[in-house]
């Protein structure tokens, strides 16, 4: 009955899908290193990626933001480059690179012209073992960290509130600190942190490399195990066993006050299972829940309910789900009320949307539109291989394997309402929830 | 040993050409276009420009244009917001309205299996749009929470200050959103007008990539964009530059001062654009290595980014730059950016510099052509800017042809170090406004 609605469109593309596969291949060389090469030859471009199994969330208790000092230091020397001549040769060779940090894992990249990537190889290989830098780097790199932590996090009330909220929704896992770190940690954060760090986690056996775009797996082969080949494994490298959360028992509630806020908000977030690898069904669930609850801004229940009707209460009202993480993950609601709505009442109004969905399940209608947007989803990706590639080094840091990746959409349109229920049932439990309120200096409590 | 390795390669890497086959496509009815076809994927981005931009507002009615583009999707033929968002989910085609300062611009893309019916819903959005009252209401409130966002976000503030003093009544010395009085006070007929004034044919830019041909593509941009009107508003007078040098400082709580800082620019099509793009690359552009950043963040530690960059609008040019420091330390990084400007001013860049640029933005060119959505972006944008067809292929030999002497030229000619102003919105140490 399902599929009746948009028969025409659903069944063209589930058809296409197959002949689509994108050609990607992956390898593991004798010291450790992951390999994953990702084919796309429209473009003479290469995308190169290193990946490590080591985020904020790996970082020694009391040193938070390690992991993402450390990323800013990589762009210092080794014992072959000065300190920026990095950079300096990427953009040398027409290249553009960079580098991210989150709580499972830091990447660097390089995007360049595909000839060049024997010598992106040679570059991040040396940096993966020889790092240098002296203690005025450290020094003037952790004021630049600090610059980042005000303009990122203390400029603006929003991201303090999703910080405190952050924390509040762990009891004892780090995926509660701030992956930049707390500043009175940050300003304590040393040479001697960095390498210690680096040392432990900068290794072939806790990396994985990615390559996507104009080039040939068996040539990527030959120059990963030219210069990746001979790195010498890390022999202390530890197990990756974080601090796990207790049972949450108890619902956790908190209101953020700042003169900067213009605009107050109430935000939810229950702890949420997450993608695991061989077994993604519930992931796959929760994603479409949240698609059904809040992911379009027009159609989807929260925006219909709260924005559209007689009396509209909300100026925005969002669902979202994030399964993407080695432990834990976490589904959220936020409601922006329209001024004159109290944040109780619309708190009150996003539960009753949530309330009602569990009773009466997902319509036909959206649930199969939703399938259809997603299935297009996969194929409006593959224009984007730099997409690609984060994708599959996401995945394989958190977990997943490169079959689950490919699994992925197939395992999405698998889906059937009944799944969706059973994942709403489970995620929905307050005392795995943190609700913050963002308010105004003068907000009322009508409490 | 590894810097011989790169200088080898530098010396003997040729870029890659930007390989791209660009049509020029003039439909059945008259409308131009760029094409660049590609069958690998099952889908088309098309990307249309409609000069003018919020800069169309009639006095009394800022926010006009911006509000009537929020609302082309919210509601069109016999569909209200609801059943438009279904049926375009529905097809999985996606399609966005962004207004700016010079254009609206208008991102679409679809499904080859479904194209007719994608187009015909884009249709109805831009050539239909209903206007309905509470769509209206919906919107209005969105634009007026983002506004009261703004007036606290300190980027913002610096923003808008500096475009306020820099061009005063004209529409670029205001925000295209409009102010919560304006906005509160637009009424439907304010849309309508709107709607009629900004998208027309005769300001109309096109650009498509993927899976289609030039037939189709001519077939399509008719019925797509043939039952639009001939003629819109005139475009708006030319934006006299009104602010001298100095400092403005803008109190506002909070702990790291965010800058705005510029001064006047320079056209598109003046001859000395290479040379003051290859000398903004060098200066401020925002890559690691550039002089500013170099200076103020990597010697000093004193901003986590800054950068600089020209803007040649339609009716101003302005080379302008940002970045956010703290309150005890802006007033270190305001003089060194001072200082960098009249450095490069008096003594132009070195050879060293000069060469490693122009191997940058030769070699990195090409490699924006990666993919269907960013080629049809860059064939509208290079339209808008009256390039021609073959610029992709000649644009790197004008950035090869900048010599240090044209620089040097350039650097004395366009930055002035006297007429820079700094807009700072914090709480910054020794640094009070001056003018």
């Amino acid at each position: 009955m399902l599929r009746r609605l948009a028969l025409p469109a659903a069944t063209w593309l589930m058809l296409s899908l197959p002949a689509l596969a994108e050609t990607v291949s992956d390898f593991r060389l004798p010291n450790g290193l992951e390999v994953v090469v990702i084919e796309d030859h429209r473009a003479p471009v290469v995308t190169h990626m290193v990946w490590y199994r080591v985020g904020a969330a790996d970082e020694p208790p009391g040193h938070s933001g390690i992991a993402h000092f450390l990323e800013h230091l990589m762009f210092k020397g080794t014992d072959e480059l000065a300190a920026g001549e990095f950079s300096a040769t990427v953009e040398a060779q027409g290249g553009d690179d960079n580098a991210f940090t989150s709580w499972d894992y830091t990447a660097y990249f390089q995007r360049v012209a595909a000839d060049r990537l024997d010598l992106m190889m040679k570059m991040e290989a040396d940096r993966m073992r020889d790092l240098e830098m002296t203690e005025e780097d450290v020094r003037t790199e952790r004021q630049v960290v600090l610059e980042e932590r005000s303009q990122r996090i203390d400029s603006d009330p929003g991201s303090i509130f999703s910080e405190q909220s952050r924390a509040a929704a762990y009891l004892n896992h780090p995926y509660g600190i701030p992956i930049i770190g707390w500043r009175h940690e940050i300003e304590q954060l040393d040479r001697e942190d960095a390498f210690s760090f680096y040392r432990t986690y900068y290794a072939p056996n806790n990396a994985i490399l990615v390559v996507a775009g104009d080039v040939d797996p068996a040539e990527v082969r030959r120059m990963a195990e030219a210069h990746y080949g001979p790195l010498q494994p890390s022999a202390n490298l530890p197990e990756r066993l974080r601090p796990q959360e207790p049972p949450q028992l108890s619902e956790r509630r908190l209101t953020f006050t700042d003169p900067r806020v213009a605009q107050p908000y109430v935000s939810r977030s229950y702890l949420a299972p997450a993608r695991q690898s061989g077994a993604q069904e519930k992931a796959a669930a929760l994603t479409i829940l949240a698609e059904l609850l809040g992911g379009s801004p027009t159609t989807s229940l929260l925006a219909r309910e709260l924005q559209f009707g007689e009396r509209p209460r909300a100026v925005w009202a969002q669902a979202w789900y994030n399964g993407g993480a080695l432990d834990s993950g976490s589904f959220g609601l936020a409601v922006v009320p329209v001024p004159g709505v109290p944040l109780d009442e619309a708190e009150e109004a996003m539960d009753a949307v949530v309330a009602r969905f569990l009773e009466e399940g997902p319509d036909p209608e959206d649930f199969e539109r939703i399938k259809i947007q997603l299935g297009a989803q996969d194929i409006y990706s593959r224009d984007n291989v730099d997409g690609l590639a984060r994708r599959y080094g996401a995945a394989l840091t958190t977990g997943l394997t490169v079959e689950d990746v490919k699994a992925w959409p197939d395992v999405l349109q698998a889906v059937t309402p009944e799944d969706v229920m059973a994942a709403a049932r489970e995620v929905f439990d307050r005392r795995r929830a943190v609700t913050g309120w963002l308010m105004q200096a003068d907000e009322e409590t009508s409490q | 040993m590894m810097l011989r390795l790169t200088f080898a390669l530098i010396l003997f890497a040729l870029p890659v050409r930007a390989d791209v086959q660009i049509q020029d496509v003039t439909s059945p009815g008259g409308i131009h276009a760029w094409l660049v076809e590609s069958h690998d994927l099952p889908f088309t981005a098309l990307e249309i420009r409609f000069r003018g931009g919020t800069s169309l507002d009639p006095e009394g009615a800022r926010g006009a244009v911006n509000l009537m583009a929020g609302l082309l999707e919210e509601g069109a033929g016999d569909l209200d917001a609801q059943g438009f968002a279904r049926a375009r989910d529905g097809l999985a085609a996606s399609f966005s309205f962004r207004p700016s300062t010079d254009a609206v611009a208008v991102s679409a893309r679809f499904l080859t299996e479904n194209r007719d019916e994608a187009v015909d819903l884009l249709r109805l959005a831009l050539v239909e749009p209903r206007f309905d009252a509470d769509a209206i209401e919906r919107v209005r409130g969105q634009v007026l929470s983002g506004l009261a966002s703004d007036a606290k976000d300190p980027t913002r503030i610096a923003g808008r200050t500096f475009d306020e003093k820099a061009f005063g009544a004209h529409p670029y010395g205001s925000d295209g959103s409009g102010t919560p009085d304006s906005v509160r006070a637009l009424m439907r007929d304010d849309l309508v007008a709107a709607h009629r004034a900004a998208l027309a044919r005769d300001r109309i830019y096109v650009a498509a990539a993927g899976d289609i041909t030039a037939e189709d593509l001519g077939t399509l941009l008719d019925r797509l964009l043939g039952d639009l009107p001939a003629e819109g508003a005139p475009m708006p007078s030319r934006a006299e530059w009104r602010i001298g040098g100095g400092v403005t400082v803008v109190e506002f709580p909070t702990p790291q001062a965010s800058v705005r800082f510029g001064h006047e620019g320079i056209k598109r099509d003046d001859p000395d654009f290479f040379p003051a793009y290859v000398l903004n690359e060098i200066l401020g552009g925002g890559r690691f290595g550039s002089r500013l950043m170099t200076e103020v963040r990597e010697k000093r530690g004193l901003t986590y980014g800054i950068g600089s960059y020209l803007a040649p609008m339609d009716h101003a040019e302005l080379m302008m730059g940002h970045f956010a420091s703290s309150n005890a330390t802006v007033g270190q990084a305001v003089e060194i950016v001072r200082e960098e400007w009249r450095r490069a001013a008096a003594e132009g860049v070195t050879a060293e510099e000069l060469e490693a640029t122009k191997t940058y933005l030769t070699g990195s060119y090409p490699l924006r052509f990666d993919g269907n959505g960013p080629i049809a972006s860059i064939l509208v944008g290079m339209q808008m800017e009256d390039l021609p067809i073959d610029y992709p292929v000649t644009r790197n030999a004008k950035v090869e042809a900048v010599t240090l002497e044209d620089v040097k030229r350039v650097a004395a000619r366009l930055l002035k170090p006297e007429a820079l102003h700094f807009v700072v919105v914090g709480e910054p140490e020794g640094l009070a406004s001056d003018g």
